[in-house]
């Protein structure tokens, strides 16, 4: 039968083999059960280990289901768990930046801000959790364009409003902005949604290396930009805040 | 990829301030920079000892271990992040600790002679009742500002002195020492057998229950009544002076220069320098203390009045503390119990996915009522349940049980102390939760404002000991120091507030008296 692969069946049928029965079996138990040779069933459990689906006890040798299947089935990343693991990475983001930093997500067609933190001088400034920005024009929108495949086709499809004299409308210069972003790890904003400020973004992964949202600083364009770039101390400082986060939420290093 | 090479690292140079948080579960060591940011940090857990239900015990020799390691692999951290770092960066090292923690040792072998007696352990709960004799547990509240209960140090030392074979004849002979972990970790530091010193900070010894709040001395009379040989106890100092020098962990003779109660350490590092000025740090329950200045304030309202924080020969400075038993930990229930939520965080979805609680309120009173109301015949309540009412409507009343708690606490700091409270600093893990920031700031009809450091019990530390040295030149500079990194501002209307505190407060009745027969 076309389209069957013998390596798949093989490997399915032993996740099945153990989810029921003993849940502890060693290597030859797994062979016998299924037929298979000791050396075949050793590769394909390597490799369902090194996926997570399979987890080896280091003093029995034996092998059990891993806690990734479990998360398969229930992956989505609450967002109120997103802010909790960013807190004192954004913290200091903002200390380290003298900027205010956010964290936002996908939602609908735009940014949700789940997490802000204030510039850390002394003015007035109001908590923006909860408020939207628009996806084509800001730093985060345009990180979470560029690497989530969801938000790309939200912001694609979407109008892309001229906020501002700088902001980019057609189709080909945003993917090309993308494409920059991608290449890069990380966007800018300069005045393209507000006259005056300017912001810069990176991606947050979790541990599966999928994108969950975007962490970035956003300030008077006098602060944060040097010439018609961002600094490249800003830029370095919201990277450095990103992997932290998604080192925190289990993506490996990077 | 390869990343953008940081020209400068984001941290500065030295001089650094490194503290010492010996804490319930875990002893950790944080590296400050002048501006109040980590630098370093180490953690490690210590063993929880559960020898019978309600006790609650400490390996001190493990801990002692657990505080040398962490201070040398914070030191260790720093000179690997930090270019050019080395240990003599490093100019004074304070120490912050669980409170009224017990522990009795040899003063010449340092070894300790019992586990020690952890605060959350009741085994003193009768002899408590015992030492109330006819007058209850207020029968040392004017001298100490306590109530006779089995958090505080006095009747463990008691209960140790009478359980442990011949140890009462070897304290009388001037051969065991008693601290609080912070005696414990700074006689270690300071060479142990070996000329180490044996104090206590005025925090620490202010949750004794045998220190006089107003003479600031260990008070006779009730050592006598507790009946605690005064040759046990560590010579009473400030919260910020140098006690001694250390040369564990890689450092030499570092000053060891302060000593504070955690949750003094935390109105400490919430630079709550000024009289009406209070903190409340959220965890598995919660700690609020308001600064009451100069004189301690009696309480008639429940509250608990204790020192909070001396510095040098400064006048000592006094607080109000309100404990929240259930906070954190009704979350955790929610969670491990109820299933009704995976992880901590995702309350905060499940109450935001409704407008308001749908008429429901949720005392916890799991063991009791705390402040303000000291009741141990009330237990749990879920009350104005109708047909219409959601689990999420559930959640949300378990984020305004914390909040509603808060602000009973608020009210009573207020009527003992006469000062209104103009705004609350928080700390603790649960300020990530935005609804209950602004549920909080809604129900306290004040700003809610949460501090750039999340760790201000160990930045507190730090600063004691850096303004002991003259690494910080005085309070106005902690200040200046302090960011402010989100401001919730109350956006309730006054009616609407007024209408739910009065169901809270009849959901409050309706836990009173379930337990029929106190014990």
């Amino acid at each position: 039968m076309p389209g069957h692969i013998q390596s798949l069946e093989r490997a399915a049928a032993i996740l099945r083999l153990l989810a029921g029965g003993e849940r502890r079996l060693g290597l030859s138990d797994v062979a016998s059960s299924l037929g298979l040779a000791k050396g075949t069933t050793h590769g394909i459990l390597r490799t369902l280990q090194q996926e997570g689906f399979v987890e080896q006890d280091p003093v029995s040798g034996k092998y059990q289901l891993g806690a990734e299947l479990l998360r398969l089935g229930n992956s989505y990343l609450d967002v109120h768990e997103l802010r909790a693991r960013a807190l004192v990475w954004t913290d200091d983001l903002a200390r380290s930046s003298g900027e205010a930093a956010y964290l936002g997500v996908l939602h609908q067609q735009g940014v949700l801000i789940v997490h802000h933190v204030f510039r850390p001088d002394d003015s007035r400034q109001v908590l923006e959790v909860g408020a939207m920005q628009p996806l084509h024009s800001t730093a985060l929108g345009k990180v979470l364009a560029a690497f989530d495949p969801v938000a790309h086709s939200e912001a694609a499809e979407g109008e892309r409003t001229a906020l501002t004299g700088r902001t980019v409308t057609t189709a080909e210069d945003f993917e090309a902005v993308l494409e920059l972003a991608r290449a890069r790890g990380w966007a800018a904003d300069l005045e393209e949604t507000w006259e005056g400020v300017a912001s810069v973004a990176a991606p947050v992964y979790d541990r599966r290396r999928m994108p969950v949202g975007a962490v970035g600083i956003t300030g008077a364009v006098e602060r944060v930009c040097e010439g018609t770039e961002i600094r490249a101390r800003l830029v370095a400082a919201v990277r450095d805040c990103a992997r932290a986060v998604s080192r925190d939420l289990g993506a490996g290093r990077f | 990829m390869t990343d953008t090479p940081t020209a400068q690292s984001t941290h500065g140079s030295g001089p650094f301030i490194a503290a010492i948080d010996q804490g319930t579960t875990s002893s950790r060591c944080i590296v400050f920079d002048r501006d109040g940011r980590i630098v370093a940090v180490d953690q490690k857990e210590h063993e929880q000892i559960f020898p019978k239900p309600g006790w609650v015990e400490h390996d001190a020799a493990e801990i002692w271990a657990n505080v040398q390691e962490v201070v040398a692999g914070a030191i260790g951290k720093a000179a690997q992040d930090v270019p050019g770092f080395t240990p003599a960066d490093v100019k004074a090292i304070g120490i912050t600790n669980q409170r009224e923690t017990t522990l009795l040792w040899d003063r010449h072998t340092g070894e300790p002679v019992h586990n020690a007696l952890v605060w959350q352990d009741t085994r003193t709960d009768a002899l408590c009742r015992e030492l109330g004799r006819n007058v209850g547990q207020d029968r040392f509240r004017r001298e100490t500002g306590l109530p006779l209960a089995s958090y505080f140090a006095g009747p463990k030392i008691r209960w140790l002195l009478d359980n442990v074979e011949g140890l009462r004849e070897r304290a009388e002979a001037g051969d065991i020492l008693f601290g609080t972990m912070d005696s414990w970790v700074i006689w270690n530091l300071t060479g142990g057998v070996d000329g180490g010193v044996h104090v206590t900070d005025v925090t620490n010894a202010s949750r004794t229950l045998l220190m006089n709040l107003h003479t600031l001395d260990w008070d006779e009379k009730i050592l006598a009544s507790i009946g605690v040989p005064a040759a046990v106890l560590p010579q009473i100092r400030s919260s910020s002076e140098v006690y001694g020098t250390t040369s564990v962990g890689g450092l030499a003779d570092v000053p060891v220069a302060s000593a504070l109660g955690d949750q003094q350490a935390a109105l400490f590092g919430q630079t709550c320098f000024a009289q009406g000025e209070a903190k409340s740090t959220y965890g598995t329950g919660t700690f609020m203390l308001m600064n009451t200045g100069e004189t301690p304030v009696n309480s008639y309202n429940g509250l608990i009045t204790t020192v909070g924080y001396r510095i040098g020969d400064a006048a000592p400075v006094y607080a109000l503390e309100g404990s929240i038993a259930v906070t954190g930990s009704l979350v955790q229930w929610m969670r491990d119990q109820m299933g009704l939520i995976s992880t901590a965080a995702e309350i905060e979805t499940l109450a935001s996915s409704v407008a308001d609680n749908g008429g429901a309120y949720f005392v916890p009173a799991f063991s009791g009522l705390f402040a303000p109301y000291w009741r141990d015949d009330a237990r749990g309540v879920i009350a104005g349940l109708t047909r219409y009412v959601t689990k999420a409507h559930i959640a949300r009343a378990v984020l305004e049980a914390t909040a509603w708690q808060t602000r009973e606490i608020a009210d009573a700091m207020t009527k003992d102390s006469g000062v209104e409270l103009t705004a609350l600093k928080v700390d603790g893990g649960m300020t990530s939760n935005n609804l209950l920031m602004q549920t909080l700031a809604d129900f306290l009809d004040a700003p809610v404002v949460r501090p750039m450091v999340a760790e201000t019990t160990c930045l507190g530390a730090a600063y004691a000991a850096g303004l002991a040295v003259g690494f910080w030149p005085d309070t106005d500079a902690l200040r200046a120091n302090w960011k402010r990194a989100a401001e919730w501002t109350p956006r309730m209307e006054a009616a609407d507030r007024d209408r739910e505190y009065k169901h809270w407060l009849k959901a409050v009745q309706a836990t009173m008296g379930w337990i029929e027969e106190e014990h």
